[in-house]
């Protein structure tokens, strides 16, 4: 009772102190960013720091952001969308350029990262990387052993070999719902370019995919987390820090549950989310100033250690735990790297065929 | 006069607020469907400029086309969701009308302090979010979850169900979402029922179950009808409980506008769905209702 009393106060005096910087104008800046993705004591002690208010609001699919931001006055400061969209975002006008000079933190990026993001962002005048991450096999340690007899993953082979997925058919498959990740996967398996915007290649893609169709319960980018962790499946097509995140739930809840990520040997790919200024932004003095907190190198790595995400800012690498900067599914070897691969976006014409083959695939006819 | 200007806008709201909150958005909706895709914001051409004036208006009608149209008779996929659509909103108005007639009858019948506080309980769900309530059912219904549980406890099946992400999870969850909107209307109308009507029909050799199928259920088929159209409707164009529940396989309309809204982005051929699902759905509604005055005509 107590509690609830104290709560109520809190409540009540945080409502009048939001009355009350309301009247005097208060400096904010309207954050969008991907749910799950940020130390929340990093917006606080931005907003200790430069008394400027952070409305943060969460997403957690590209295709969703980037409705928003094509529908025109989206109310956002900063937004994080992933390479391929920001290029076409670039493309459509939705963005203006970053500027350099109030970004006084921008010699932390690592050109590793910059020299990648180029592709979609020539010069990287539009964005900086906020983290990057690859798309790889997510699976349940014991429910594989118990069913393909092998200790851990380590080939697409387990995905894309009809035989070897049918035995995990009772214990539950899923994949991405993301066409642009999981097309490419297939094409990298077949040996062809991951980045074709061929229409025959694509064609390839959809029978291979067709063929395995049957093993897969569903196609979804967020419930995996949640469903690894349980038990409920034991196998998924995810995003490398969601499937550690899964991991460590699992750990946490302590159920007789080991997941673990795998980067296949054939490759993955390799996608980065990067955070930009819409062009109709209200606040953009305070967006840099936003942007330029972000790069600095021990915010950085603060993220870094809680989302379990590899990030572009080379000197927060110094400061990162070791579970984090010594996890090879978070930041893989050289070796790893020469493998990974990335996209470009698809034009108009051709992402009707891959809509429409993804559909195809989704429906299972 | 008074009373006439007072007549005037009574019947003058309704029809005011049927224009700028329908046919205003179906009129956008339809300029959209005729328009192109582009890389721009908003993502198609032509756009409307208003500074442009009359010119401006004719050239943007020069840049609108049927293409979109076209484009949907080419693909068996929207024909398909929309025939899948009306299956399963019809089976479930169906399995909604088979468990809430019971349940209408029931309140009907119980004594009449008890009705409130039931219709209480029909009404109570609404106070939870809709969306939670549907989340709750994929913790019921998961191969993990209470229901295969208990199943197994119970003995009746060795290995856990799949039940979630199948049709059948979509057929519970609008069931149980949508009923209400068919139990209400069934207990209005047989509320009314009078009484005296049972009595004489039994009078007149009726067994009971005879007096339901020709007295009862006859004087209750405009709640029925009522009923039926309020879930029939809602469920066609479902988006939430497909998405959640359904699986990858659960082909429904309202997911097919979805992917082409925002994984496609074709924002023109997503408005052509729109336009051609509410044209499907209003014309059956016209035939049924055209056909049910002139019933009602020859009653008379």
């Amino acid at each position: 009772m107590k509690k609830l009393g104290n709560g109520l106060l809190t409540s009540v005096v945080a409502l009048g102190m939001a009355f009350s910087t309301q009247a005097s104008a208060e400096e904010v800046v309207n954050v969008f960013n991907w749910s799950d993705y940020i130390d929340e004591e990093i917006l606080a002690e931005f907003e200790k720091e430069t008394g400027i208010k952070v409305v943060y609001d969460v997403f957690d699919s590209n295709d969703v952001l980037e409705t928003k931001l094509l529908a025109g006055s989206s109310g956002y400061d900063v937004v994080v969308p992933s390479g391929t969209f920001l290029s076409r975002q670039i493309q459509a006008g939705v963005f203006q350029k970053l500027d350099q000079t109030k970004l006084t933190n921008n010699a932390n990026l690592w050109d590793v990262v910059t020299e990648r993001v180029e592709k979609y962002d020539p010069g990287n005048a539009y964005s900086i990387n906020y983290m990057w991450g690859t798309t790889g096999i997510g699976y349940n340690v014991d429910m594989i052993k118990e069913r393909l007899g092998v200790e851990r993953i380590d080939s697409w082979d387990v995905v894309f070999n009809p035989e070897k997925l049918a035995k995990l058919k009772d214990c539950g498959v899923y994949l991405l719902d993301a066409s642009d990740e999981i097309i490419p996967a297939a094409l990298n398996y077949l040996g062809k370019n991951p980045d074709s915007h061929d229409k025959a290649d694509i064609k390839a893609a959809e029978d291979l995919l067709m063929t395995i169709r049957p093993y897969v319960q569903k196609f979804h980018s967020s419930e995996n987390i949640s469903a690894l962790a349980n038990g409920d499946i034991c196998l998924s097509v995810g995003w490398s820090g969601d499937i550690l995140q899964s991991r460590d739930r699992a750990a946490e809840a302590d159920n007789g549950v080991t997941v673990e990520y795998a980067i296949p040997n054939e490759g993955a790919l390799m996608w980065f989310d990067q955070m930009a200024i819409p062009a109709d932004a209200g606040n953009v003095d305070n967006a840099h100033k936003f942007i330029n907190y972000i790069l600095r190198d021990d915010v950085m790595a603060k993220a870094s250690n809680y989302v379990y995400y590899a990030n572009g800012n080379l000197p927060s690498q110094k400061l990162l735990e070791e579970d984090v900067i010594g996890d090879p599914a978070i930041y893989p070897d050289s070796g790893t790297m020469q493998k990974l691969y990335t996209l470009t976006p698809y034009e108009p014409k051709i992402q009707r065929v891959v809509t429409r083959a993804w559909s195809k695939i989704k429906s299972g006819s | 006069m008074d009373r006439k200007f007072g007549r005037f806008l009574l019947i003058g709201l309704p029809y005011f607020w049927l224009l700028v909150l329908f046919l205003v958005p179906f009129g956008i909706v339809f300029k959209i469907s005729l328009s192109d895709v582009a890389i721009a914001i908003p993502p198609y051409t032509p756009t409307f400029d208003l500074s442009a004036g009359w010119e401006g208006l004719k050239s943007l009608i020069s840049g609108l086309d049927f293409e979109n149209y076209i484009w949907l008779t080419e693909d068996d996929i929207y024909w398909k969701s929309y025939l899948s659509s009306l299956r399963i909103a019809g089976i479930s108005t169906i399995l909604t009308l088979l468990v809430g007639y019971p349940l209408a009858y029931s309140m009907a019948k119980a004594p009449s302090e008890w009705r409130p506080t039931l219709l209480m309980l029909i009404i109570l769900p609404f106070w939870t979010s809709f969306l939670i309530r549907v989340y709750a059912w994929i913790g019921i219904l998961k191969t993990e979850g209470l229901l295969n549980q208990l199943l197994m406890f119970v003995g009746v099946v060795d290995e856990p169900l799949q039940i979630l992400n199948t049709d059948t999870a979509v057929y519970i969850g609008i069931v149980y979402s949508y009923l209400p909107f068919m139990v209400l209307p069934l207990y209005s109308a047989l509320e009314k029922l009078d009484g005296s009507l049972l009595e004489a029909a039994q009078d007149l050799g009726c067994t009971s179950i005879e007096a339901f199928w020709k007295v009862t259920f006859p004087l209750s088929m405009p709640g029925v009808i009522a009923g039926s159209f309020l879930v029939f409707i809602p469920a066609i164009g479902e988006f939430v409980i497909p998405d959640l529940l359904g699986g990858s396989d659960t082909k429904m309309i309202g997911k097919t506008l979805w992917a082409e809204f925002f994984s496609n982005r074709d924002w023109p051929v997503a408005s052509a769905v729109a336009v051609l699902l509410l044209l499907l759905l209003i014309i059956p509604i016209v035939l049924f209702q055209n056909q049910q005055e002139r019933a009602q005509e020859a009653e008379k």
